[in-house]
C-alpha cells in the first residue's frame, strides 16, 4: 500500500491538486475575503472561458497534437458575428454563416494535420494567423464589436441560476460532455490510443485520419463557445486578445493539469484541476494587488515547478513518446 | 503705314495696360512657398494599432490635410505589437524615397528610441502623438497624462461626494506605458489634496477588458462600499462596466474613465454606464499633429534640432455635459471618407 502510494498516487494531476488545496487553504486563512460564496463563484467564473478553451485544447492534445488558432478562431468568428448582426443580417443567416465558417477552419486544419502531414503546431499556427488577418482586414472594420442591443447573447450574460452566473454552467457541462465523448465513445477510445502511439493505433486499423479531424472540428466548436461567452459577459469582444497571453495559459491549463504534451493521458478531470489552481492563484494575487508583471513571474514559476516535479516522478516513456512528437 | 503705326500705339497702349494690371493685383508668394515645401512630401503615421477609434480618427483627419497639399499620407498596422511597430518604423526609414515625416502612437518610453534617432538623422521629422517617449522628438502631441489623471481624480470625487465611503478603486493599464504611469501620478497629486479619499487596491488590466473584469470583481467583492473606479482607459472599462452591473452596483459605483471621446462614450454617459470621461477632442488634436507637420515641413530646420509640447485641451465630461456636438462618429466619419 505505501509503495503504491508512494509512485503510482503522485501523479501530476495529484500533485497540482495538492498544490491548488494548499494554495486554497492559505489564501482562505491569511486573505481576508477570500473564502466567501460570492468570491468562490468569481474564482470558477474567472477561468471558466479559460476552462472551456482548455477542454478544446485537451482534445487535441490527448489524441497528440496542439491547436494554436483556438484563441484567433474564438475572437474572430464571434466577431465576424457580431459584426453580421450589426449590419443588419438575420439572426439565424450570421449565426449559420459564422458556424459554418467555424467549421470550415476546424476542417482545414484537421486536412491540413491528417492528409497533408503538416505538423499540427505549424498548420494551426498558420491557419491561426490566416484567421485572425482575413477577418480583421476584410470582415470587420474595429477591434472591438459590441453586442447589439436586446440580442440572445446579451441574455445570456445575465443568466443566473441560484446567484451563480452561466459561465460556471456552461464549463462544466461542456466538460461533462468532454469527458463522457472520450471515456465512453468509439471515437473517443480511438483519441487516447492514437496519442499514446499513432503508428501502432493506424496499424490496428483506427482510422486515424478521421478522428484526427473530429478533433480539430470539436476543438474550433468549442473555441466560438467560448467566444461568445466571453461576448456576453462584456456585452462585446476585443480581437486584441489573439495577441494576448490567452493561447498560453490554455497551454498552461492543460500541462499543469497533467496532460502530457505527448499525448496519450489525462483526461477532463485534470483540465478542471488545472484551470481551478490557475483561478485560485490569480485571485489571490488580485487580492494582495499583485502587479501584473509579478503575476506573470509567479505564474510562469508555479508551472516550471510543476513540470520538473512531473519530469522526476512520470519520467517519459521512451519507447513511444518520440514518435511523432509535436 | 499710318494704319500700321496707330495700331502700334494702341498695341502698345494695351501692353502697358496689361503690365499695370498685373502690377495691381500683386502675387503673394507665400502660397507659392508653401507649396513647394508640401508637395510630395510622404506622411507616414504608425500607430499602436489601426484598429481602434482614435488611430481611426487621427488617420482620416490627417489624410483630408495631407492630400489637400499634395503630399501622400499612409499609416501602418502594428496591431498592437512593439516588434511589428519598431519593423514598421524600420522599413520607413529604409524605404525609399524616405519618409519626410514619421507620425508615431509610441507603447511605451523607450522602446523605439533608436529608431527615432535614425530617423532623425536620414532627415525624417519625428512627431509623436498621444503618448510622450523619455526621446525628445520633434515634437509631442497628445495629452498632458498627469493632468487628465487629475482630472480624472477630481471627477471622482465630485461623482462620490462628501457623503460617500470615500473608498475609490484604480484599475490601471500596466506599467510601462507612459499614459499609465502619468495617469496614477496625477490621480495621487489630487488625492494628497483630499486625504480623507483612500485609494483601496489598483490592479493592472493590461489595457484587456476580461482582465478588467476579473480585478474589478475581485475589487468590489472585497470592498463592498467603493464609491468610485477610475479605469485608465475606455477600451478596457467596459470589463470594469460589467463587473460592477453583475455586482449589481450600477449607479452606487461612479465609474470614470478616460478615452478618445467616440459615440460611444457618449452612449455610455447617457445609460450611465460611465459616471464621467474624460475626453481627447480628436479633431483639434487631429489638427494641432496638422499643424505641427506644416510648420516642421516648411521651418527647413533640421529634424532633432528642437521640441514642441502641444498638449491638447481636455476636460471631464459627465451625462449632464453632453452636447449633440460632444463626440464624434466613427461611422459617419467612415461613410464620409468613402
Amino acid at each position: 500500500m505505501v509503495v503504491k502510494l508512494g509512485k503510482d498516487w503522485l501523479s501530476q494531476e495529484r500533485i497540482v491538486l495538492l498544490l491548488a488545496v494548499l494554495l486554497f487553504v492559505l489564501a482562505s486563512v491569511s486573505l481576508k475575503g477570500f473564502f466567501t460564496p460570492d468570491n468562490l463563484v468569481a474564482i470558477v467564473r474567472s477561468v471558466s472561458v479559460l476552462g472551456i478553451l482548455a477542454v478544446g485544447m485537451a482534445v487535441v492534445v490527448i489524441g497528440r497534437g496542439i491547436d494554436l488558432s483556438a484563441v484567433a478562431i474564438m475572437a474572430m468568428s464571434v466577431a465576424w458575428y457580431l459584426e453580421l448582426l450589426n449590419t443588419g443580417t438575420a439572426g439565424t443567416t450570421a449565426l449559420a454563416l459564422a458556424l459554418g465558417f467555424v467549421l470550415l477552419i476546424g476542417l482545414v486544419n484537421g486536412y491540413l494535420i491528417a492528409y497533408a502531414d503538416v505538423p499540427a503546431i505549424f498548420a494551426t499556427l498558420a491557419s491561426g494567423a490566416f484567421v485572425f488577418g482575413f477577418v480583421r482586414s476584410q470582415l470587420i472594420r474595429q477591434d472591438a464589436t459590441p453586442v447589439p442591443a436586446g440580442n440572445w447573447i446579451e441574455a445570456l450574460g445575465r443568466f443566473r441560476l441560484l446567484d451563480v452566473p452561466v459561465e460556471v454552467f456552461l464549463f462544466t457541462a461542456i466538460a461533462l460532455l468532454a469527458a463522457l465523448f472520450l471515456r465512453f465513445t468509439k471515437w473517443g477510445r480511438f483519441v487516447y490510443l492514437m496519442g499514446d502511439n499513432p503508428l501502432a493505433a493506424r496499424n490496428m486499423g483506427i482510422p486515424v485520419r478521421p478522428v484526427t479531424v473530429l478533433r480539430y472540428v470539436i476543438s474550433a466548436l468549442i473555441a466560438f463557445a467560448a467566444g461568445i461567452l466571453t461576448a456576453a459577459s462584456l456585452l462585446s469582444i476585443n480581437t486584441r486578445v489573439v495577441n494576448s497571453s490567452l493561447l498560453y495559459d490554455i497551454v498552461l491549463v492543460v500541462v499543469i493539469g497533467g496532460i502530457g504534451l505527448s499525448g496519450g493521458k489525462g483526461g477532463m478531470r485534470n483540465v478542471v484541476v488545472g484551470a481551478l489552481l490557475i483561478g485560485i492563484m490569480l485571485n489571490a494575487m488580485i487580492i494582495l494587488d499583485i502587479p501584473n508583471i509579478y503575476q506573470n513571474l509567479i505564474k510562469s514559476t508555479i508551472l516550471l515547478v510543476a513540470i520538473i516535479i512531473d519530469s522526476f516522478i512520470n519520467p517519459r516513456d521512451e519507447q513511444t513518446a518520440q514518435q511523432g512528437d509535436i | 503705314m499710318f494704319c500700321i503705326r496707330k495700331l502700334a500705339v494702341v498695341g502698345g497702349a494695351i501692353a502697358s495696360l496689361a503690365a499695370a494690371t498685373v502690377a495691381i493685383a500683386q502675387e503673394d508668394p507665400a502660397p507659392a512657398a508653401y507649396k513647394e515645401a508640401m508637395q510630395g512630401k510622404r506622411i507616414i503615421m504608425v500607430p499602436m494599432a489601426m484598429g481602434f477609434d482614435l488611430a481611426q480618427g487621427w488617420a482620416h483627419f490627417l489624410k483630408k490635410e495631407v492630400d489637400g497639399f499634395g503630399g501622400t499620407f499612409e499609416t501602418r498596422d502594428p496591431n498592437w505589437s512593439i516588434e511589428a511597430g519598431a519593423q514598421a518604423i524600420t522599413e520607413a526609414i529604409a524605404s525609399d524615397p524616405k519618409p519626410d515625416v514619421l507620425v508615431v502612437h509610441s507603447p511605451d518610453l523607450n522602446s523605439y528610441s533608436k529608431l527615432f534617432k535614425k530617423a532623425q538623422e536620414k532627415g525624417i521629422y519625428v512627431v509623436l502623438i498621444d503618448n510622450p517617449t523619455n526621446y525628445p522628438a520633434d515634437a509631442f502631441i497628445g495629452s498632458d497624462w498627469d493632468r487628465l489623471g487629475q482630472l480624472e481624480a477630481e471627477a471622482v470625487i465630485k461623482g462620490c461626494g462628501e457623503n460617500s465611503t470615500k473608498k475609490i478603486g484604480l484599475v490601471q493599464g500596466d506599467q510601462v506605458n507612459a499614459s499609465s504611469l502619468y495617469q496614477y501620478a496625477g490621480i495621487m497629486k489630487v488625492l494628497a489634496q483630499h486625504p480623507d479619499f483612500k485609494v483601496v487596491a489598483k490592479p493592472d488590466s493590461n489595457w484587456d477588458a476580461t482582465t478588467a473584469r476579473n480585478v474589478a470583481t475581485t475589487m468590489l467583492q472585497q470592498n463592498p462600499d467603493i464609491c468610485g473606479i477610475i479605469d485608465f482607459w475606455d477600451g478596457d472599462a467596459s470589463g470594469t462596466a460589467a463587473a460592477i452591473r453583475e455586482a449589481g452596483k450600477q449607479g452606487k459605483v461612479f465609474l470614470v474613465t478616460t478615452g478618445g471621446g467616440e459615440k460611444v462614450d457618449c452612449d455610455n454617459l447617457q445609460s450611465g454606464v460611465f459616471g464621467a470621461v474624460v475626453m481627447t477632442e480628436l479633431q483639434n488634436q487631429s489638427r494641432d499633429i496638422n499643424a505641427i507637420i506644416k510648420y516642421l515641413l516648411q521651418s527647413k530646420q533640421p529634424p532633432g534640432t528642437s521640441k514642441t509640447n502641444i498638449y491638447t485641451l481636455e476636460k471631464a465630461t459627465t451625462k449632464a455635459d453632453i452636447k449633440p456636438d460632444t463626440c464624434w462618429d466613427l461611422k459617419a466619419l467612415q461613410a464620409s471618407a468613402k
